[in-house]
């Protein structure tokens, strides 16, 4: 018994690393990147694999950042032929591109995505303006018993401990928000669009900017570590649970999760805009960001269905206002700007960082 | 005899009395002590039994209902003028129709009130986007159907399917919920007119991953893991027990062999995830084997059970007396003859017991894989040791991360097809050691 348990182990093992030299070209379109991305990516990527004779894309979900260094690792059929981002691309990641032989990127905008600051259903209703943001959750702030002091040596470690220390108008709760850790594309754009939009709103700090460019940095972004701020893990289903167990506590996650979760939980309005989908839509809602995609111009015509998972993606059928992304929580752009991009991906335009 | 060599506490023997005295009074004290230890000891199982069953019933709770799956009866009309209306009966146009149109008419005909643009919209939301392409298929399979009216059994969409589970609530208002008060008030009727039930789940066994709840299955996951295994077991095992023997039977001791031994031992504690590094490093930018192939998952789990399966194979080995080898060898049989002959047969129960437990940890790996590029959106099922494929931990990850409502229960029913494996194969790891594990 034992020699044919050996012998029937041995076979597979020669079948298995037989078979590994038989590793063939890649027939299925491969695509990495921004998990806020990922839910909608994956919807287009079935439908097309169900629409076509072409297989389903593999999605790999590994963050904006993760995503672009794959992506721009070079060409060929190894490395990914599509990259998602929550955020733009940078001038430093174009550079490791076309160091690494990947010339010609086509830049895709596909829609906008709301953060939300969330809280349960029974909750008090937050009026949060995003200055009110920044002060709760800076690390540092401008000292509120001097309020006519200038420059960073005269900011303190934020004191706030209740909503009603920040603005007389919210409600006498401790201030207890739930968000993503550092490694999520969603806490780089609330920190970019909440936080340093509410930093801006002192004067000199604005100065700062053109300044010192990385002080300016560090004062807006830097979130604090003392407990207002609780880093619940990149799970959002989690925080949405942890909301309807704790009524005090605020949560920062994507919109799709607010659309999907509009029984449990409620979005505050920020600057008086309360999140729903035309207030992003057009813009009024001041916490959204746009998504892109990112397509190697090398890659179309080589591997199979590329050109038609783009035209699937850009159709208005996928991402118009009464598309199937819409219905995921994705926020269309405006018919102008998906004429554009819809162009620019038909052209197959490369990337110039310069024109913008 | 009145006395004892006790020599006491200041060193002077005491009578048998006094002896008595003492250990009377400290009689109490002892017994307490054991009593007091058994409560602790069952106060601990408790605990333990406690926790084991919340966190049973919380997923039993939550994933109990994503066996079942709600359909919906219907009457459709296979319009010619829809589906090929230039009568041409060829695959390229049955490919091409639009299946949807089909669906609404029939809804519209169930429900001709809905008339507007909105209303057909939320009409159609309750049927799942796959039943088009359900339609789709049988048209193509059998264009006879062209210009009859069948009733088919379509599957209802996740938002339908949680209203109709309960999982969402009617009593907020309309505008809180996913499923509007004229969807609920549809539904009803459906179900008055018997055209609304809840089934098995079969498409639960049968799909692959899918961003629509009501299409999603964890069969590509699990022949995934499947995959993974054969190739972990087809390398871990040979090399695993031929390492064993070698290191217990054959090999001298020496600092060399005590080197080896202690780097095994510390490799079975290295967490996972570093093994997931070594197989990006190694497999995926070395030997550029492609991402997310359950070869390059099997052979990074085969890293990490290789140590388990030797320190439990060296144990059973050591475990038969030596009396067995000198017998052996005694009757004139090789050092070979004895071992393979002999020492192994009766270790060989032990050693699978530990292979089937390295295994089982390695189905329930995920933190490896997503080094090597297995934690993917993933639709189409893996048809061999190279297609792209996830695995059923990696599965469950992702679902429950993913928006949707609907697959929270799915997490949970995956997580009970994990334990159900799991528990399979801790039990035969049981059962083949009472059966035939020899004690001496």
């Amino acid at each position: 018994m034992i020699k044919r348990i050996l012998a029937v182990a041995g076979v597979a093992a020669l079948v298995a690393t037989g078979s590994a030299g038989a590793q063939t070209a890649r027939d299925y379109i491969f695509i990495v990147g921004s998990s806020t991305v990922y839910p909608f990516a994956t919807v287009v990527a079935e439908n097309f694999g169900r629409s076509t004779s072409f297989k389903t894309p593999k999605i790999e979900s590994t963050g904006s950042g993760g995503g672009l260094k794959l992506f721009c690792a070079g060409v060929g059929v190894q490395h990914p032929d599509v990259t998602n981002s929550s955020r733009r691309i940078k001038a430093s990641e174009v550079k490791t591109c076309s160091d690494n032989g990947v010339a010609e990127v086509v830049e895709v905008k596909i829609g906008y995505d709301g953060i939300v600051l969330a809280n349960a259903k029974n909750a008090d209703v937050f009026n949060l303006t995003r200055k009110d943001i920044f002060l709760a959750l800076a690390k540092q702030v401008p000292d509120p018993a001097k309020p006519d002091a200038t420059g960073v040596a005269s900011m303190v470690d934020n004191p706030y401990k209740s909503w009603k220390d920040v603005n007389a108008d919210l409600p006498d709760v401790k201030i207890e928000v739930l968000g993503p850790p550092p490694t999520s594309g969603t806490r780089d754009a609330f920190a970019e669009l909440a936080m340093e939009g509410g930093c801006k709103s002192f004067g000199w700090i604005k100065e700062l900017k053109s300044a010192d460019k990385n002080a300016y940095k560090s004062v807006c972004h830097t979130i604090r570590e003392d407990g207002g701020y609780v880093e619940a893990g990149e799970n959002d289903n989690l925080i949405v649970q942890k909301l309807q167990a704790n009524p005090a506590a605020l949560g920062v996650f994507g919109f799709s999760f607010l659309d999907q979760n509009g029984d449990k939980v409620k979005g505050n309005p920020v600057d008086g805009v309360m999140p729903d989908f035309d207030d992003i839509a057009d813009g009024a809602y001041p916490v959204s960001r746009p998504l892109y995609f990112y397509v190697k111009k090398a890659h179309i015509g080589v591997i199979p269905g590329m050109d038609e998972f783009l035209a699937e993606f850009t159709s208005d059928k996928a991402w118009g206002p009464d598309g199937y992304l819409a219905d995921r929580g994705l926020i269309p752009m405006p018919e102008a700007e998906r004429k554009e991009f819809a162009a620019d991906v038909k052209g197959l335009k490369p990337l110039s960082l310069a024109a913008n | 005899m009145n006395k004892i060599g006790d020599p006491g506490a200041a060193g002077r023997p005491i009578s048998a009395d006094q002896a008595m005295a003492r250990v009377n009074a400290s009689l109490r004290k002892r017994y307490g002590a054991e009593r007091r230890f058994r409560v602790y000891g069952i106060a601990s199982v408790t605990v333990g039994l406690a926790f084991l069953a919340l966190m049973m019933i919380s997923i039993v709770g939550k994933g109990y209902s994503a066996f079942q799956q709600t359909y919906v009866d219907l009457d459709i009309y296979f319009d010619p003028e829809v589906i090929d209306p230039d009568g041409l009966r060829d695959q390229e146009s049955l490919m091409r129709a639009n299946y949807n149109t089909l669906i609404k008419d029939s809804l519209l005909f169930l429900f001709p009130e809905a008339s507007g643009r909105r209303d057909r919209r939320a009409l159609g939301a309750l049927i799942s986007n796959s039943a088009a392409f359900d339609l789709q298929d049988m048209v193509i399979t059998d264009p006879l159907l062209i210009g009859q009216t069948r009733r088919v059994s379509v599957l209802a969409s996740a938002d339908a399917d949680m209203l109709n589970k309960g999982k969402i609530s009617r009593t907020v208002p309309e505008s809180e919920r996913r499923v509007s008060d004229q969807q609920i008030a549809w539904l009803e009727t459906l179900r008055d007119r018997g055209r609304f039930e809840k089934r098995f789940n079969t498409s639960f066994f049968t799909h692959g991953d899918s961003r629509d709840p009501e299409l999603s299955g964890i069969w590509g996951a699990t022949k995934g893991s499947f995959y993974m295994l054969l190739i972990t077991l087809a390398l871990s095992f040979p090399v695993g027990i031929g390492a064993a023997i070698y290191l217990e039977e054959f090999a001298p001791k020496n600092p060399v062999t005590d080197f080896i031994e202690i780097n095994i031992n510390n490799l079975a504690a290295v967490p996972s995830i570093v093994f997931g590094l070594l197989g990006l490093g190694v497999f995926l930018n070395f030997f550029s084997m492609p991402r997310s192939a359950p070869m390059v998952g099997g052979l990074v789990l085969t890293l990490m059970t290789l140590p388990t399966i030797i320190i439990s194979a060296r144990a059973s080995l050591k475990s038969v007396p030596p009396s067995i080898r000198e017998a052996a060898l005694g009757m004139g049989a090789s050092q070979m003859q004895s071992t393979f002959h002999h020492v192994l047969p009766l270790a060989m129960p032990g050693m699978l017991t530990g292979t089937i437990i390295g295994m089982a940890r390695a189905l329930g790996e995920t933190a490896p894989l997503l080094m090597i590029g297995m934690v993917a959106f993933i639709v189409d099922i893996p048809q061999g040791l190279f297609d792209p494929s996830t695995a059923l931990p990696v599965q469950i990850y992702l679902w429950a991360d993913a928006p949707e409502r609907a697959f929270v229960e799915r997490t949970s029913a995956a997580i009970m097809v994990l334990l159900g494996f799991l528990v399979l194969m801790n039990l035969s790891a049981i059962i083949l050691r009472k059966r035939y594990e020899r004690r001496w």
